[in-house]
């Protein structure tokens, strides 16, 4: 085994893909994922010796997601590896994911070798130019002395300040070449700073806005949950006796059993959070970035508030809405040093208000048809974890459903695909946080369009042994656009049902386990037995294909403007 | 409101890629780009020309700066500054125009480059409201070509790259 440290103080010299190797070591990395192909092969030579657990998906998008989800699940960096040509170019979803989840990943691609780089070669494709858009950084290594230098900026670039993908191209010629390991320094780069630290005078007016205000409401994203920042907000949250809503990224960043929590807010989140949001004096916003699917029409967006914006990333503060008390920052040494200057308030008026709200307005759906509604399953799958799982989703109405009516108290316990809404996500995310968390149960609540797109992955789970489970949603229909198309399309539903295969006789094609539940009665023993098994195992619960997720903001209308809040007062 | 950007950025290849991707990704409009090398040859400078109101350049500048080879940004707007452009031009020219055209060129500052019995071609430096000027005056004449550098510009506090960091 190589010495995967270099202590020495001097500069040795090893062939490039023992250099990476010796990098990826140094890195800490103990698992990653990735496929084989012409370009990679002298690194996958170096591989097999390696004290690293590698898994290999079935398709690179699998692996890009199972890197994504393992970072997601323990706050390190995920690791994939791609061969050149159309390796590279299966990686383009995962790496527009991680981008927009701020998630840190270091790709490693095979690039034909540099004499060949621009002729057209087999496998050839300009991987740096078309990641560029969509990677916090990326770079092509056409000098052996670039190598080490390279991947430790890499890890760096992608774990630092606001964390993102890094690519690094790798020439084969570069994997043979003799190249340098310097000692390893502090990294410094002219053009890369970031300021963790808030600006004393801003956390003063945040702080004095705070002990102000009489209707505050604290909006956190996954900014908080990167940051590790679920401690310092609840210290904050309850010493000032603050109301706090999540976006679907901030899920599990606060405790939604605490009766502070307002639980999502957004398109398809809670009335009381929306309805908080537009009455509330003061927004503190942690880790968010006012999305579009969050603030609904941002003419009328939080119209009496004055708005502190709490941001690693500069440039989102004034980007979507105009910030009166912007801090750019950390937030976990923001959102501490609040909590120590704030004051507590009773703000009994306004607890009042939501409790109201909240009562008026809970997620509710009707339970008293025979048919399996999605939004029991999910329900039923929370009594019987006691919320003891990670679960992770793919893209769509199961999706919100999953952050409706589940609740989350810790970080990383929901990973999801929020920014880019990658449909698809679901399965391969559960192998990366099962190889994460081995002791871990893993549930993927998935749809069955969203499955389909990846679900070879379930021979990856099967090889690897990890015991995954995916609560399959299945309503025969790519769900939320049949529902936008009933809502606004006239239900003219354009090729958006599916004929699906028989999932569970395909589970078990791939040696997992498989089961059908079709009836309302057989939910709750089909999940206990899932829990329970320790194969991957898929259930295929045939629910009510059109259930409809409420309450809904039509896009481009105010976050109050919510349809769908009454349809069940009738019942 | 037009808006002069400096940026100083790493001299990689693939810096210029990603600054003017950026911009189309992001629909932000470049009026004009110029790239060169600073006295350190590890930097060049980008200056950009971009139009919009405040809150957009802030934002360009804000994603200008997050790109890892992007060392620094300086808007001008309200600064002062010298913003020079530099023009070639060929302008149709027989004999007989050839004075009242040399005549303009004086007024212009221009300096004739090579000269044909048809043409004359000049270069001219300045703003650009005079360059513009320059090419309306040669339009009755019939202006053949165009080559602009696009706007470079520098603050008055005359700094070097160096010392800018």
């Amino acid at each position: 085994m190589s010495t995967n440290e270099n202590n020495t103080g001097e500069t040795i010299y090893k062939p490039g893909s023992e250099v990476i190797v010796d990098m990826l070591l140094e890195q800490g990395v103990e698992a990653m994922f990735g496929y084989l192909g012409g370009v990679v092969l002298p690194l996958f030579d170096k591989i097999y010796d390696a004290p690293i657990k590698f898994v290999i998906p079935r398709h690179e998008q699998g692996g890009i997601h199972m890197a994504d989800a393992y970072a997601r699940a323990t706050g390190k960096c995920g690791v994939v590896i791609a061969t050149s040509g159309p390796g590279a170019t299966n990686l383009i979803t995962g790496l527009a994911n991680a981008m927009m989840d701020s998630i840190p990943i270091v790709a490693l691609t095979g690039q034909v070798r540099t004499s060949l780089i621009g002729n057209d070669a087999f496998q050839e494709a300009d991987t740096t130019g078309i990641t560029r858009p969509i990677t916090k950084h990326n770079m092509i290594i056409k000098d052996p002395n670039q190598l080490a230098k390279s991947i430790r900026e890499a890890f760096y670039i992608a774990t630092s300040g606001r964390p993102g993908p890094v690519l690094i191209d790798i020439p084969v010629d570069m994997q043979i070449a003799e190249c340098p390991i310097p000692p390893k320094k502090p990294i410094e780069l002219a053009g890369y700073k970031i300021r963790y630290q808030g600006h004393s005078k801003q956390i003063a007016a945040a702080a004095k806005a705070i002990n102000e205000a009489k209707k505050p409401v604290l909006y956190v994203g996954g900014g908080v949950i990167i940051s590790g920042a679920s401690e310092e907000l609840a210290t904050l949250a309850q010493k000032a006796n603050i109301p706090v809503t999540t976006t679907l990224m901030g899920l599990g960043a606060y405790d939604q059993n605490r009766p502070e929590s307002l639980d999502m807010l957004g398109m398809h989140g809670s009335a009381y959070a929306n309805f908080a949001v537009q009455n509330c004096d003061l927004l503190i916003s942690a880790g968010a970035r006012f999305d579009d699917r969050v603030t609904g029409n941002l003419e009328t967006f939080a119209p009496n508030a004055t708005i502190v914006h709490i941001d690693l990333d500069p440039a989102n503060i004034g980007k979507n809405i105009h910030t009166h008390i912007p801090v750019v920052g950390d937030a976990k040494k923001v959102l501490a040093a609040l909590a120590d200057v704030v004051e507590y308030k009773p703000r009994k008026e306004w607890f009042e208000t939501i409790a109201s709200w909240k009562a008026k307005h809970p997620f509710q759906y009707d339970n008293n048809s025979d048919m399996i509604k999605p939004q029991y399953v999910i329900e039923e799958l929370y009594r019987q974890t006691q919320g003891d799982a990670i679960i992770t989703t793919g893209v769509g109405q199961h999706q919100m459903w999953a952050a409706q009516f589940y609740k989350y108290s810790k970080p990383r316990e929901f990973i999801t695909s929020g920014g880019l809404g990658t449909m698809g996500f679901g399965l391969p995310a559960a192998i990366g946080a099962q190889v994460a968390c081995p002791d871990k149960t893993v549930v993927n609540i998935d749809g069955d369009s969203s499955f389909n797109m990846t679900l070879t992955e379930l021979s990856t789970a099967v090889m690897y042994k990890l015991p995954i489970k995916v609560v399959l949603i299945n309503n025969g229909f790519m769900g939320m656009v049949r529902q936008w198309q009933e809502l606004f399309y006239h239900k003219r539903y354009s090729q958006s049902s599916l004929i699906n295969p028989d999932f569970a006789n395909l589970a078990r094609a791939f040696g997992c386990v498989g089961m059908t539940v079709d009836k309302k009665d057989d939910v709750a023993g089909a999940l206990e037995k899932m829990l329970a098994e320790t194969q991957p195992c898929v259930v295929d619960f045939r629910v009510d294909p059109e259930e409809n997720v409420w309450p809904m903001v039509p896009a481009g209308k105010s976050l109050h403007e919510m349809d769908g809040l009454d349809i069940f007062e009738m019942a | 409101m037009k808006h002069i950007l400096s940026a100083l950025v790493l001299n990689k290849p693939g810096v210029l890629a990603h600054v003017a991707g950026m911009f189309a990704a992001r629909a932000f409009n470049i009026d004009s780009l110029a790239v060169g090398r600073t006295d350190d040859p590890t930097i060049s400078r980008m200056t950009i020309v971009v139009v919009g109101n405040d809150r957009t350049v802030e934002q360009v500048r804000k994603q200008l700066i997050k790109i890892v080879e992007v060392v620094k940004v300086q808007d001008f707007v309200g600064q002062d500054m010298v913003a020079r452009d530099l023009m070639l031009i060929s302008v149709a020219c027989s004999a007989e125009k050839r004075p009242e055209i040399l005549a303009l060129i004086e007024m212009f500052n221009g300096k004739v480059v090579d000269i044909g019995p048809k043409f004359v071609m000049v270069e001219v430096a300045g703003p650009e409201n005079k360059i513009e000027a320059f090419i309306d005056s040669c339009r009755p004449y019939g202006v053949k070509n165009v080559v602009r550098t696009g706007t470079v510009a520098m603050s008055r506090y005359n700094r070097t790259a160096k010392s800018e960091e």
